[in-house]
């Protein structure tokens, strides 16, 4: 397996050890050790859901500083739909494309519009017949990535065209270089990301080895920086060329409406995502031609880097679309210049061993322990569960006693003071600190 | 190789616990490392078996036995018995009532798939006794 990156970081100062994340994360890819959370990276999807629920923002998006911009001779934004449902009281798209340019870049390139060039190829895919059924949208990095480490049934079912941000690096770059006469490196193509899982899926994209997207920033950001700059936008210059159904990406639903005849599902909400997986795994759902899935609440409106609530954010993309065209864009281009290249690949992180009789061993001896734990599923021993205590345990990287109940009944029938466990100096020095005050 | 042998209880006429037990034995497989097939296939028939108990015989109980090469089923219930196997072996054929045939169950394709998807089923009912369904899936990895 390559070296993964992730988007997804813990800044550790301001970790407090707390049980939120362990207990959140879709992939069981975080364990609090010596008081700190540590993100298990080959399990890990960068869906973000760590960041949302961190009480103390110790747990962050990584993104490309604003200076560097400043690498590129010809700058390009690539906005995405729902950096448009941001912005209160606002008539027209162009706002926010005048305001870019006013920051400093010498060009928009609506992600908007790519999507609707993808919805476009995928009505005409979704005509020849000969592929799985029901294929699954592509367009949320974090599905994708969910789909390979926890359902390898699924991986062959999934949507195998490049998402909208990468065509429309592609597009923008390739348009940008025709036009100025700049070589390749001398053009950067930057998109404003609403989620950690997009950024990712720049640095190391799935079913093609690179993107022409150069980097990313944080949506919530610019977000300030860009306000400034529409405000002092009187005539705004008409660049924006998406119609309905591009602009309709931004929420849950808006992908797989644009496919017009297809019988569609579209779920959002990681815990709906999941639900949605297993019933297809099942085959319960092969009636459906497309399954559109956000592993955030309301589709990317509901990304973390976003600013306003996913369902305020939703009303007012309704609102910007209503008197626009349907679509103004269409995939002129060969099929294959969008395909992915490799496969998706199932990588079984979850597995306990490459050896199925040594794998039944370890799992004979995860269910002993686990029915001999509480059942509490507390996380105090820094595993989200009781039975992911038990796996930690079988796999070497816990102790039995790492349960606070396992040890104080080990201390008690000892008579041993337990004050002097680092978990309960935490405990005690917090309370003396606490006292102090 | 000892086999890991687990039993569920099926509980009857509760819809919204229904495929629990099949939802626990696949992400077992799954952490086993079983190959996805053979995973999907046992999941399928299982959760099949298990909708034909709630639905039929207000529950039962599910053997689960996992061997390196091959998964064995047994689910057992007391219910009224199937009257005509072969019958009910037909697609299609179904005696759900009005009222799970409405929460989209009882398409009559249950044990078509049951069928379908292992790679041996026997069944034995005994009408006003009950009926015990025993289905093989062999893992296509071995090791």
């Amino acid at each position: 397996m390559s070296l993964l990156y992730h988007s997804v970081t813990l800044d550790s100062d301001k970790c407090m050890g707390c049980t939120n994340c362990i207990k959140r994360c879709p992939t069981e890819a975080i364990r609090v050790r010596d008081g700190k959370a540590r993100i298990i990276n080959e399990r890990c999807i960068d869906c973000g859901e760590c960041i949302r629920v961190c009480p103390h923002h110790a747990k962050r998006a990584i993104y490309d500083d604003f200076s560097r911009m400043n690498d590129f001779a010809y700058k390009i934004a690539l906005p995405p739909p729902a950096l448009y449902g941001q912005f209160n009281n606002l008539d027209d798209i162009d706002y926010v494309l005048n305001g870019l340019i006013a920051m400093g870049f010498d060009e928009v390139y609506e992600v908007s519009r790519a999507a609707e060039m993808l919805s476009d190829a995928t009505r005409r895919m979704m005509k020849e017949q000969n592929f799985k059924k029901p294929v699954i949208s592509s367009a949320c990095p974090a599905v994708v990535r969910l789909i390979r480490v926890k359902f390898p049934s699924l991986c062959d079912n999934v949507l195998s065209l490049l998402s909208p941000m990468h065509i429309a690096g592609r597009q923008a770059k390739k348009e940008a270089m025709e036009k100025t006469g700049l070589a390749f490196d001398q053009i950067g193509v930057f998109f404003i990301a609403p989620c950690p899982a997009k950024i990712t899926d720049i640095r190391q994209p799935l079913g093609v080895e690179k993107t022409w997207v150069d980097g990313a920033f944080s949506l919530a950001e610019i977000y300030p920086r860009l306000v400034d700059c529409m405000n002092k936008v009187k005539e705004p210059m008409p660049i924006s060329k998406s119609g309905i159904i591009g602009v309709s990406w931004a929420g849950s639903g808006g992908e797989a409406s644009a496919l017009i005849r297809e019988q569609y599902l579209a779920a959002d909400g990681m815990e709906n995502v999941m639900a949605v997986l297993e019933e297809l795994e099942g085959e319960r759902l092969s009636e459906l031609d497309f399954i559109e899935l956000n592993v955030c609440q309301g589709g990317c409106v509901g990304g973390v880097l976003t600013i306003e609530n996913p369902f305020v954010a939703k009303a007012r993309v309704q609102r910007l679309r209503k008197y626009l065209p349907v679509s103004l864009n269409r995939f002129n281009g060969k099929m294959e210049s969008i395909k992915w290249r490799e496969k998706l690949e199932y990588i079984g992180v979850m597995k306990l061993s490459e050896d199925i009789s040594e794998a039944m061993r370890m799992m004979e001896e995860i269910e002993r322990l686990t029915d001999n734990l509480t059942g509490l599923d507390c996380g105090s021993c820094g595993a989200p569960s009781c039975r992911a205590l038990a796996e930690d345990i079988v796999t070497g990287k816990a102790r039995l006693n790492d349960c606070v109940f396992v040890l104080r009944q080990e201390a008690s029938s000892a008579g041993i003071d337990i004050s002097s466990d680092p978990r309960m100096r935490l405990i005690t020095d917090h309370y003396e600190k606490e006292t102090a005050k | 190789m000892q086999p890991i042998i687990k039993t569920y209880v099926i509980p009857g006429d509760d819809f919204t616990h229904a495929g629990e037990a099949s939802g626990k034995v696949k992400a077992m497989l799954k952490q086993l490392g079983y190959d996805s097939d053979a995973v999907r296939r046992i999941a399928i028939a299982m959760y099949e078996a298990e909708i034909n108990m709630v639905i039929h015989a207000d529950g039962g109980k599910a053997t689960v036995e996992i061997h390196p090469d091959r998964v064995e089923l047994t689910l057992q219930d007391s219910g009224p018995g199937i009257e005509d196997v072969e019958l009910a072996m037909q697609e299609g054929y179904s005696t759900a009532p009005d009222e799970v045939r409405a929460l989209g169950f009882g398409a009559g394709m249950g044990l078509p798939n049951i069928k379908k998807y292992t790679d041996d089923m026997k069944i034995e009912s005994i009408v006003g006794t009950g009926t015990k369904i025993y289905m093989l899936v062999k893992a296509g990895k071995t090791s």
